[in-house]
């Protein structure tokens, strides 16, 4: 399975509304720390090696 | 060409000589939803009596966005054709970020309506053509220069005080609606709690008249080079009016922002010269609001006056006018005794429903534009970089999500097999019919749909059949061989069943109309 790049969520609205209602209250440092975390627990669930590392590359490109 | 504002003229009402007898309904406010009121009643042949504190139509464009929904209801209070004969119809949305274009939608991508997904049109217009159909109509008295001064309730009506340039007198009714607007003198005089969220953001609003070829779109910057680090949004309108939005800030001063020598260099960034006329500026604030609920007792409140919401969503007129839609026939129904005054309870039930959808979408879509510093910030900021890379964040880009009626929550009969836009709450869709339209059809009466099958009769409700067509097939069959619909006057499926069952018919009929 290559990295899906098309839309594929549902109410994507909702979601990016519930993200940011997740870091309601937080400082700073927790909010990297829940980023970091959802990361890792949403990684695990992808469970594909190779996806992650397509991710990590799309994520990486414009930012150097 | 600048609009010519004409005052229309004070008439000394005849309660100021001697007391008027009870009217069934006053209307408070004569902006687009007073106004939209009075006339849906009269379809339902229900008088109604208009006061206006002022004697103008809308000064400056305000709201301009008229979704499909809104031309469809304003085609039944009898000026839909005018106002898309003289609108700017449009229904591509395109969204920049700095130079790029990242996100585009289309919000009617196929054929087969009788109105466009979007009219822009200044409010000024839009009141003008209602208050000449209501002048036109026998049974709506619209009075000037009537300003409310108090609202008390007794047990069967609402007494209404008016200040006028002749005097004050009182008035009273079986019902009182306010149309009265965000800033609602009624709310304020009940003492009724408008709950909600302030968003610390400014923005300019102007109309400019000039000279241009700007496509029929809407379009909307984040970060554009010509106002960097805040966002704009351009309208196209009619008579060569633009509407131009700008993004200030919190720290923005409204009364320096508002002077044209600091408004004109800002708009000659966008439209890149200076040939241009400043119609009209203002500088507004984000809130999003609501009343608890809607009906008190002999109060109703439709509207801004009931809910506001942010703009970018053109949420605020269309969603008032879907409030009309929701509480014409129902109010008829009641005061002519054909339903009980609980049916006023679905009004309130499903109006409170439709205003918590609009009033998410903008909080939503004001978040992204507005964005906190932080982490919403960051969010944003990301958002808007993936969207350059990876198709999926494109459509995250929210740059407003645009009207379209909610779906009510609603128990009538279903069906699954039968086509899901079509379900029991949603608005009717619309189909060609012979040289005219389906929705032409409905509306302003309950309406039973046989859709291949026959049904000679039904108590309460006229049947309609319309010949199956390729658009009928798709929008209201589906895979089913026939259909029976029952629809709502304001065109919202109430139940459906892809065989004729008589009983169920009756029962949702019944149900309908709270009998």
């Amino acid at each position: 399975m290559a990295l899906i790049e098309t839309p594929n969520l549902d109410d994507h609205d909702g979601f990016y509304a519930e993200l940011l209602a997740a870091h309601q209250g937080l400082s700073e440092d927790q909010s990297q720390a829940l980023h970091a975390q959802l990361i890792l627990i949403l990684a695990n669930h992808v469970g594909n090696r190779q996806v992650l590392s397509e991710a990590l590359a799309l994520a990486r490109t414009c930012l150097d | 060409m600048p609009y010519d504002y004409r005052p229309y003229p004070y008439i000394a009402p005849p309660g100021l000589t001697a007391p008027e007898p009870r009217h069934r309904v006053v209307i408070v406010g004569a902006g687009p939803i007073g106004l939209a009121m009075a006339l849906d009643l009269a379809n339902y042949d229900v008088p109604s009596v208009i006061l206006d504190d002022n004697d103008v139509v809308s000064v400056g464009s305000r709201a301009i966005c008229w979704s499909k929904r809104s031309l469809e209801i304003l085609d039944r209070l009898g000026v839909g054709a005018k106002v898309v004969e003289k609108g700017v119809t449009w229904k591509v949305g395109r969204t920049f970020h700095r130079e790029a274009e990242v996100f585009n939608f289309d919000l009617l991508p196929e054929e087969g309506h009788k109105m466009p997904a979007f009219v822009n049109l200044q409010q000024y217009y839009v009141e003008e053509y209602l208050i000449e159909a209501v002048q036109a109509n026998d049974l709506i008295d619209v009075r000037f220069k009537n300003t409310v001064t108090n609202v008390v309730q007794s047990a069967d009506c609402a007494v209404v005080e008016i200040e006028t340039p002749d005097g004050s007198y009182t008035l009273e009714a079986d019902y009182l609606i306010a149309c009265d607007g965000a800033k609602s003198p009624i709310r304020g005089m009940m003492g009724l709690d408008f709950k909600g969220e302030l968003f610390e953001e400014r923005f300019l609003i102007a109309d400019i008249e000039m000279q241009a070829d700007f496509p029929s779109e809407r379009r909307f910057w984040f970060e554009p080079t010509f106002h960097p680090g805040q966002s704009a949004l351009l309208h196209k309108q009619p008579d060569d009016i633009y509407r131009i939005d700008l993004q200030l800030g919190w720290d923005a001063d409204p009364e320096e922002e508002r002077k044209p020598e600091n408004v004109i260099p800002r708009i000659e960034k966008v439209v890149g010269h200076r040939d241009f006329k400043l119609d009209w500026v203002s500088v507004y604030t984000f809130q999003c609001r609501r009343l608890e609920r809607f009906v008190h007792d002999r109060v109703i409140f439709v509207g801004d006056s009931a809910h506001i919401v942010s703009p970018f969503g053109a949420r605020g007129g269309n969603g008032g006018l879907q409030d009309v839609d929701a509480l014409g026939w129902r109010l008829a129904a009641v005061l002519e005794q054909r339903a009980p005054p609980a049916i006023l309870g679905d009004y309130d039930t499903e109006r409170v429903h439709g205003a918590e959808e609009n009033i998410m979408n903008s909080s939503r879509a004001t978040k992204f534009m507005t964005p906190a510093d932080g982490v919403e910030h960051l969010l944003r900021d990301q958002v808007l970089a993936l969207a350059g890379k990876a198709p999926f964040a494109r459509a995250w880009v929210n740059s407003g999500r645009l009207s379209v009626p909610c779906v009510y929550p609603s128990d009538g009969a279903d069906d699954p097999a039968l086509p899901r836009a079509a379900r029991p709450g949603a608005v009717a869709p619309d189909a060609p019919w012979d040289n005219g339209w389906l929705l032409d059809a409905l509306g302003g009466r309950a309406v039973v749909l046989a859709i291949g099958c026959e049904i000679s009769e039904v108590s309460g409700a006229q049947v309609v059949s319309p010949p199956i067509s390729q658009f009928v097939r798709e929008r209201y069959l589906g895979d089913a061989r026939s259909a029976v619909y029952l629809i709502r006057p304001d065109q919202v499926v109430a139940a459906r069943w892809p065989y004729v069952d008589p009983a169920s018919i009756d029962r949702a009929v019944a149900a309908m109309w709270r009998q």
